[in-house]
């Protein structure tokens, strides 16, 4: 699709992603302008029904992005996000929603570099896959 | 009655200024809803930035406060003090990043202003249901524990115990000192290692205010800032501390012999064993895994011969929980192991020796008596000292090890002059890192005694002789860059400097005490530039090379600022605990406990009474994992509830009218519309 410039919103965790994207800021790395951050402690606080409100409101993409396993700052939130996320994943399938319009990864907070290669890499995969199915589908 | 919002968007001079349009951002924060002012400023986090603030919050009667600028975590708090000070709760205030997540990171001026726009819609949006919070007062309790018992250990315990409080010096091997007790020589100054660290070894032997623990091991840590409990276990030393004299007798009469640690493999220890003659403490130790009588065999040979009957075969471990204050975690490095840089021959040709072996072979006590020997015992006549093996080396440790060009000079200089200066010493180097006070005045030194240093990274070492005089020696093969040749160099000895790395239980240390490890594998500072010593755990600090690596002068210098910020903590007395802790509410809560098994602090109880779950507000640390699951929305975390996050996703998605139709329309300002239809409203 031509000029189509998605809207993805990322759900950070506050101790490693948000970090990471602080450095990539402070290191001046480049970035598509189209995700916005809302920070969360932990992406253990990330509960369903933000990431499936956030698609039904007009965002084509969710990254939910936290420390790597084993690292969480509250020793294991990121391993329920990950158990969550699988299921939401299913969930939007069932809907007709693109499983590609959620995305799950883990950046640590010295990794600024692979913050800003995340973000640069899922705009362009969206912008691949067009605008989220749900604007056509439902009444939003 | 509807809320009075002041919005402050900030230039950052021309950090945020020079991409975002901040006036802009400005005008179209004064539409959205409940926004009684927007305004836009240099410097927000200034004094006259500040003032504006408060200004507007006592003369407006603003009761929510909005400040679009640099990362919260910069400055999150002078703002909330600022609205405290004007006599408004720091909670009714929302910070949102402009700059690192936009101006810094955005090509398009017009698309970085978008952005910003959206951003504090949302935080414009979410702040009209943030609630007033209020923070916590909890006591501090005077004691420090201390792990590990290296130089930087050691410094630390000292510091914090000369200024009265109490300290717990947990170290997991049988003596103190850490590596620098395997040390000869110390650079520049070429101190003994031994005779500068064992005043202080002693010292902290007879400090009344430390309590020694070794051959003990932190097992779990619960609590917060302030008020943690951490479980040790002491394990058997099998000798009774109190009876043992020190007389070494056992250590000559064992007959078991085991490869040595501490003298990184050159040589053997007994199974009952200390590391030195100089230990402290100087009990001896026997090692279980390896002594015949604890394995179920027959010997006994050491209670024969003590003359104290100082060995106690049926000692038994013993686990304490000790109530501390803070923690400073000191506990050290690793030297890589070569072994994998097949390249290089260690294990493979006898005269391959680590740099730590080679601090063995000078220490006195050492396996060699201090002597610059070979395997079969003659002195070498040449040696060649490898630089950067390991460090600098995308496939080993991209990072520079720091000690190493150092120390390799001081092998130069200890080469020089105990095997005499007639021997020839070769180094292959990189680049000469001197950076310290005497460390390029000691480099100038090494070279004038003839060394001769050799610009490039060694291939191979190799023991197949191309001519005669290679026979029977190992040869360096490397290019010397600087004469773009090629170059063979025959020696007798050959040292690597291997790369400091993160000691391999790290990942087990980090998780008993919540802290993170970094990409390098050390553990994670707070801030790499302002906050070295601390970590993103309240109440955690670390000193020493478990940061990374740095040589003794660092070490000492790290571990000492950690023991100030750990005092800091002691000295007041009292720690406010953040106020954004999980709450269920009673009346939505089905008592489903889901939310207890996932609790990683334990901090959820049942009310068998109520038949709801209830959150322990001392333990609770807000991370909402409870909240995030809980299916009936009953548990939700102070200053991130549902309410709050819906509207700032409400915020970042509603559409934001087009700079362009200001253009297209005449010059006439575009209908706000859209905009002012943002809704405080939420769907559950």
């Amino acid at each position: 699709m031509e000029n189509f410039e998605p809207t993805i919103v990322a759900f950070v965790c506050n101790w490693c992603t948000y970090t990471a994207a602080d450095l990539a800021g402070t290191s001046r790395l480049v970035q598509s302008p189209n995700v916005r951050l809302i920070r969360m402690m932990c992406t253990g606080m990330v509960d369903p029904k933000y990431v499936i409100k956030a698609l039904l409101s007009g965002a084509d993409a969710v990254l939910v992005s936290g420390c790597h396993p084993g690292d969480c700052h509250y020793i294991n939130g990121n391993y329920k996000a990950r158990r969550r996320i699988k299921l939401v994943k299913e969930i939007l399938t069932q809907f007709g929603i693109d499983e590609r319009r959620l995305k799950l990864t883990w950046i640590g907070a010295s990794d600024g570099i692979e913050f800003a290669e995340t973000v640069n890499e899922l705009v362009n995969e969206i912008k691949e896959l067009g605008p989220c199915e749900a604007r056509e589908m439902m009444v939003v | 009655m509807a809320n009075k919002i002041g919005v402050y968007v900030c230039h950052c001079g021309t950090n945020i200024a020079g991409k975002v349009d901040p006036p802009a951002v400005a005008a179209h924060a004064a539409t959205l809803k409940n926004v009684a002012v927007a305004r836009d400023y240099k410097f927000m986090c200034s004094d006259p930035g500040q003032e504006m603030i408060i200004k507007d919050i006592r003369e407006m009667g603003l009761d929510r406060v909005v400040v679009a600028s640099c990362s919260p975590r910069l400055h999150e708090k002078t703002f909330q003090k600022a609205c405290a000070r004007a006599g408004l709760n720091p909670y009714l205030f929302q910070m949102t990043c402009i700059r690192e997540h936009c101006s810094w990171v955005t090509k398009d001026p017009d698309e970085a202003t978008e952005k910003a726009k959206h951003l504090v819609g949302a935080a414009v949006n979410r702040v009209n249901w943030h609630d007033e919070l209020h923070e916590r007062v909890a006591p501090v309790l005077p004691d420090v524990m201390v792990v590990g018992a290296g130089i930087a250990g050691i410094q630390a315990s000292l510091d914090i115990a000369r200024s009265g409080h109490r300290v717990h010096l947990v170290e997991k091997g049988p003596s103190i000192g850490g590596h620098m007790a395997q040390f000869d020589k110390t650079f520049p100054t070429l101190d003994c290692a031994a005779c500068i660290s064992t005043p202080k070894m002693v010292a902290v032997a007879q400090e009344p205010n430390i309590s020694l623990m070794t051959n003990a091991e932190v097992q779990e840590v619960t609590g917060f800032v302030g008020n943690y409990t951490a479980t040790v276990l002491k394990k058997p030393r099998y000798v009774d501390a109190v009876k043992c004299t020190g007389c070494g007798l056992c250590l000559e009469k064992c007959p078991t012999k085991v490869p040595s640690a501490f003298e990184e493999g050159l040589t053997t220890r007994r199974a009952i064993y200390r590391n030195s003659p100089q230990s402290v403490p100087n009990t001896p130790i026997i090692d279980p895994d390896h002594c015949r009588v604890l394995n179920g065999k027959k010997c006994g040979v050491c209670e024969k011969f003590c003359p104290a009957g100082a060995i106690d075969y049926e000692q038994k471990p013993e686990t304490v929980d000790i109530d501390v204050g803070s923690i400073v975690l000191c506990t050290g490095y690793d030297a890589m192991d070569p072994t994998p840089m097949g390249q290089y021959g260690f294990g493979r040709y006898d005269d391959v020796y680590t740099a730590l072996q080679f601090e063995r072979m000078n220490n006195a006590v050492g396996p060699t008596g201090g002597r610059i020997v070979k395997k079969d015992g003659t002195p070498p006549e040449s040696v060649a000292i490898l630089h950067c093996v390991g460090s600098r080396d995308k496939n080993y440790h991209e990072y520079c090890s720091r000690v190493c060009c150092m120390y390799a000079l001081k092998y130069d200089h200890l080469i020089k002059d105990k095997v005499g200066h007639h021997s020839k010493v070769f180094n292959f180097y990189i680049d000469l890192r001197c950076f310290g006070k005497g460390y390029e005045e000691f480099l100038r030194r090494v070279q004038e005694e003839g060394v001769t240093f050799i610009r490039g990274r060694p291939a191979e070492i190799t023991d197949r002789a191309q001519c005669p005089s290679e026979e029977g020696k190992l040869i360096v093969v490397a290019e010397d860059t600087l004469l773009s040749r090629m170059v063979r160099v025959p020696v007798d000895m050959v040292i690597l400097c291997t790369a400091m790395e993160a000691r391999k239980d790290l990942p087990e240390v980090a998780r008993v005490f919540g802290v993170a490890q970094g990409q390098d594998g050390f553990l994670l500072e707070e801030h790499p530039k302002l906050g070295p010593v601390s970590t993103s755990t309240d109440g955690v600090f670390i000193g020493g090379t478990c940061q990374g690596p740095k040589d003794i002068p660092d070490a000492v210098s790290h571990a000492s600022g950690a023991a100030a910020q750990s005092l800091a903590l002691a000295a007041r007395g009292e720690v406010t605990i953040s106020p954004t802790t999980s709450w269920i509410d009673p009346d939505v809560c089905i008592g489903c406990k889901v939310c207890i098994g996932l609790c990683p602090y334990s901090a959820i109880e049942f009310d068998e009474l109520r038949q709801v779950s209830v959150i322990n507000e001392a333990m609770c640390k807000g991370c909402g994992s409870c909240a995030g699951h809980c299916p009936s929305g009953a548990a939700q975390v102070h200053h991130f509830n549902q309410r709050q996050v819906f509207a700032e996703l409400d915020g970042l998605l509603k559409v934001v009218p087009r700079v362009k139709e200001k253009d297209e329309e005449a010059g006439t300002p575009p209908a706000p519309a859209e905009a002012a239809e943002v809704e405080a409203e939420v769907t559950a």
